[in-house]
């Protein structure tokens, strides 16, 4: 079971990781933007 | 439009967690393995996924090559990233079931070699896109994609061809599945799919604003007054 529970927690790790790095390149490109408009 | 995307994703996220239950709680044990082969319903639909966007990175690539369109570099660079994570995903999930089963993490085995070759072929080309600065890297990443992509039915074909420690194909190789099994595991790799074009989605609209973005500071450096030596 202990396989089973960590092969489920690490794709999920790994999803959420991903979208962590999409959430920190939005928030840099933002700020970029608003660099931009000043 | 803009309403569509919270909506897509929770109906993703709701989709998602009832695969899950299926997948943990559902689905019949399995006789010989036990519990630990429902590693089977995120490992199969992850290397689906993932072959399914390299085959759209694929397409993408000869169409860039043809036509030059920046759409379809946008859609080639989404889904090599977005394909990355999935096969990743195969690659930890693999060996977690392997080692209870075979006794051992990894073999040298056709399926898992050319499964991970197909990774380091993406990882290589999104480095390619990452760290290059040539006008040319979309061209060079579009020709090194249609090379990668050929991986891919050697990949999936690897066990049909060659004799190799990874189990026979549960679907179209002969092999049989319990038609519950079968059901959770079409559901689960379509909330994989609904989660992968939602992540797509929203690379692409990072990857389309960040080029936009690239544009407006290359403009502004040039229509900047230069000061005089």
């Amino acid at each position: 079971m202990t396989f089973l529970y960590v092969a489920y927690a690490a794709t999920w790790i790994i999803h959420i990781t991903y979208l962590g790095t999409l959430v920190q390149r939005y928030k840099r490109l933002q700020r970029e933007i608003e660099a931009l408009q000043k | 439009m803009k309403r569509a995307f919270p909506i897509f994703a929770v109906l993703t996220a709701l989709l998602l967690s009832y695969a899950l239950y299926e997948a943990l709680v559902a689905a019949p044990t399995e006789k010989t393995m036990g519990d630990v082969q429902r590693i089977f319903y995120y490992h199969v639909p992850s290397a689906w996924t993932a072959f399914l966007l390299f085959l759209i990175n694929f397409v993408a690539s000869v169409v860039y090559l043809i036509r030059r369109s920046h759409t379809a570099d946008i859609v080639a660079v989404v889904t090599a990233e977005v394909g990355v994570v999935f096969c990743t995903v195969v690659l930890v999930t693999g060996p977690l079931w392997a080692r209870p089963v075979w006794g051992i993490w990894w073999t040298w085995d056709v399926r898992l070699t050319s499964t991970l070759v197909l990774w380091l072929i993406y990882v290589s080309y999104l480095m390619l896109r990452r760290f290059s600065t040539s006008s040319q890297t979309p061209l060079l990443a579009a020709a090194l994609a249609v090379f990668g992509a050929l991986d891919v039915p050697l990949v999936y074909f690897s066990i049909w061809i060659f004799r190799t420690q990874h189990p026979q194909p549960v679907i179209g190789g002969g092999g049989s599945i319990d038609p519950r099994m079968l059901h959770i595991l079409l559901l689960n790799w379509v909330a994989f799919l609904c989660f992968a074009a939602l992540i797509c989605w929203s690379r692409y609209r990072l990857e389309r604003l960040r080029r936009e973005v690239e544009e407006t500071q290359a403009l502004e450096s040039l229509l900047e007054p230069r000061s005089l030596r």
